[in-house]
């Protein structure tokens, strides 16, 4: 229990920062955010300075010439009140666009995690029992490929490839939009086909860095003394390989998850850019060439937010399968 | 002095000459040595002999390659394989420079963290912590937004240095493990009844035995650094330079999606010479990675 009580504090403490170092780095930008924002409603709306200067003060929350950490305190307040700021370009509040995207986000990203984590799994303890052979070279030259190809590079090339030099798969949005969304097989096959190769990109560049991860941790196992008791005691070899080595190698593989994770939502930028899949990281990518800062902002807190969750799942998860954990014994190591 | 020089020969013989025996028979890791070593020397000989000329030449855009222009010609008749060789020298720079400061800031708090261990470990434990879990990507668009606000030229060295940034927490983990299974040995032991400095027994017993992971890391993360420079500059959320890699393929996007076929080596040039340099690092990490971890070498 005490385990899980500093994992949470931790993961709070990780959100609060961000949200600390994001607040500090754009309010005390130099070129000031407000005057930009100020310029901004002239220039767009043709407002007179005054006017505009009262527009982006009540939209920003701001009281002129209010100390900064007056407004790093009502900031705060802010934010736990849903009050995540208004996105400038399109004047809509920051977290109604991010909950639109995090949905086709998290499809995307947790469907290739789960495909790519098992693929990685199955195959590095396939070629841990093969070790030394012609085929585990083979495969092991084949993940440090997929684990050292740059995900934005595999989904450019398969787009080029796949969706524009031969039209297979559509080259553009999350689902075809003349389909009204709902739960019909005409909509959830149009998802499908949509997110193939955006899915197939993350696949191909992920499983190879579980599988070398696998391999080397059932490597490890298989030189227990409790893999060499349970085949001594005549198990089958395949429930060896399930219960006595799968399980005990998969459990270090899950402290990884949160790294591989942020890279996936760091990879969605690209991704979604590239194949216009209207998610966070499409969103991200746009707001970044539009320079809409509360929504970068926004964008990078509710990324944090998610990682840090799942790391917090995937930690209790880790508990759970490994009770030495909980008593504190090897954490860290 | 003659016992300086036994231990240097020591040092020698254990760090240096055993791995690259190792080193040797791994064939996969002698395949990204040597690439390595290829790219450098084109990055660095290369400019000499090929010259890179940006003017554009309309009447020679999309050719296919040829004797005149190996990898073809890009939207504006420009030669891709100039392009691609004066390319690589910043994605290297970048790389390497991120890769020494990443693993500068990792080996100091992780020696640090694990050495001296109590409030100091739980405080540095805790940071490492916080900054693994934050996501190093998405962090890196937000520094470099505020990075293009503020007027700081991005050069490549402040690149280099963002990326560490993001990048320093898993070496600091790993090297506080380590410390802390290495501080307890005996000949620790040993060297504190002779009463030898901490410095020493760092400098000469701890980071010794921490070099092969060391070496490896600095391959990851200039992988992982390369990873995010060219992916920022293909995005264009980083101010494009001429020839660079990344900026090919944020050009190539924008130009080939609307033509078929013509302009495939614009596209295929960068990528590959990316994914070649990246395959490379990965392979020669691993195989120190077999050097450090005696049991991933049973073939």
């Amino acid at each position: 229990m005490r385990w899980i009580i500093k994992r949470l504090i931790i993961a709070i403490f990780t959100i609060y920062i961000v949200i600390t170092i994001t607040f500090f780095l754009i309010r005390l930008m130099p070129g000031n955010f407000i005057d930009m924002m100020v310029y901004y409603y002239m220039t767009t709306y043709g407002m007179s300075e005054i006017e505009a200067r009262n527009t982006v003060y009540a939209l920003y929350n701001v009281v002129p010439n209010e100390p900064i950490f007056l407004q790093y305190i009502k900031y705060l307040f802010g934010l736990i009140n849903g009050n995540w700021g208004k996105s400038y370009i399109s004047n809509k509040s920051v977290l109604e666009i991010l909950l639109y995207g995090l949905p086709w986000t998290a499809f995307l990203l947790s469907v290739s995690l789960t495909i790519s984590f098992a693929i990685g799994i199955l195959l590095g303890i396939f070629m841990a029992y093969r070790r030394g052979t012609f085929l585990d070279s083979l495969l092991s030259t084949l993940s440090s490929i997929s684990r050292a190809t740059p995900n934005f590079i595999l989904g450019l090339l398969l787009l080029y490839f796949l969706a524009i030099y031969y039209p297979i798969f559509p080259a553009r949005d999350s689902y075809d939009i003349t389909i009204e969304p709902g739960l019909s097989i005409q909509f959830i096959s149009s998802v499908l086909y949509h997110s193939f190769l955006p899915m197939l990109a993350y696949i191909l560049t992920s499983f190879g860095g579980w599988a070398l991860a696998m391999r080397s941790s059932a490597i490890r196992v298989l030189g227990e003394d409790y893999v060499m008791a349970a085949e001594a005691r005549g198990l089958k070899p395949g429930r060896i390989a399930r219960t006595y080595v799968g399980r005990n190698a998969v459990l270090p593989l899950f402290t990884s998850f949160a790294i591989s994770l942020g890279y996936m939502f760091g990879g969605s930028v690209f991704i979604e850019t590239y194949f216009a899949y209207q998610g966070i990281g499409q969103i991200i990518g746009l707001a970044m060439s539009w320079r809409d800062y509360p929504l970068i902002q926004g964008g990078f807190l509710l990324i944090t937010i998610t990682v840090v969750l799942s790391n917090l799942l995937a930690d209790m998860l880790y508990g759970l399968l490994d009770p030495r954990i909980k008593r504190g014994g090897t954490y860290g190591g | 002095m003659v016992d300086r020089l036994r231990t240097l020969e020591k040092i020698l013989s254990e760090h240096i000459y055993i791995p690259l025996k190792i080193l040797a028979k791994d064939k996969r890791a002698l395949f990204g040595l040597f690439m390595l070593i290829a790219y450098i020397l084109i990055s660095l000989i290369g400019p000499m002999i090929i010259p890179l000329d940006l003017t554009p030449n309309l009447e020679e855009k999309y050719l296919p390659p040829s004797w005149k222009h190996p990898l073809g010609t890009d939207f504006a008749g420009r030669d891709i394989l100039a392009q691609l060789v004066h390319g690589g020298r910043d994605v290297l720079t970048a790389a390497f420079a991120a890769g020494i400061v990443t693993v500068g800031i990792g080996t100091v708090v992780g020696i640090i963290a694990g050495y001296m261990g109590g409030k100091i470990d739980t405080i540095i434990t805790a940071v490492i912590d916080i900054f693994l879990t934050i996501p190093g990507f998405p962090l890196l668009i937000v520094i470099a937004a505020w990075l293009l606000q503020s007027g700081i030229p991005i050069t490549i060295l402040t690149i280099a240095f963002v990326l560490s940034i993001t990048s320093w927490a898993g070496l600091a983990r790993a090297v506080r493990a380590q410390t802390l299974s290495i501080k307890n040995e005996e000949f620790i032991e040993v060297d504190k009844c002779l009463g030898l400095s901490k410095l020493y027994i760092i400098f000469y017993e701890i980071l010794p035995n921490l070099m092969p992971y060391i070496a490896m890391n600095f391959m990851l993360s200039s992988v992982s650094a390369i990873y995010s420079y060219t992916g920022l500059m293909a995005l264009g959320l980083i101010p494009l330079t001429p020839g660079n890699w990344g900026a090919m393929i944020n050009m190539a996007q924008a130009y080939v999606g609307t033509i078929t076929g013509a302009g495939a080596t614009y596209i295929l040039a960068p990528s590959f010479a990316i994914i070649l340099l990246q395959i490379s690092l990965v392979f020669l990490a691993n195989g120190i990675d077999k050097i450090f971890n005696p049991r991933l070498r049973e073939w």
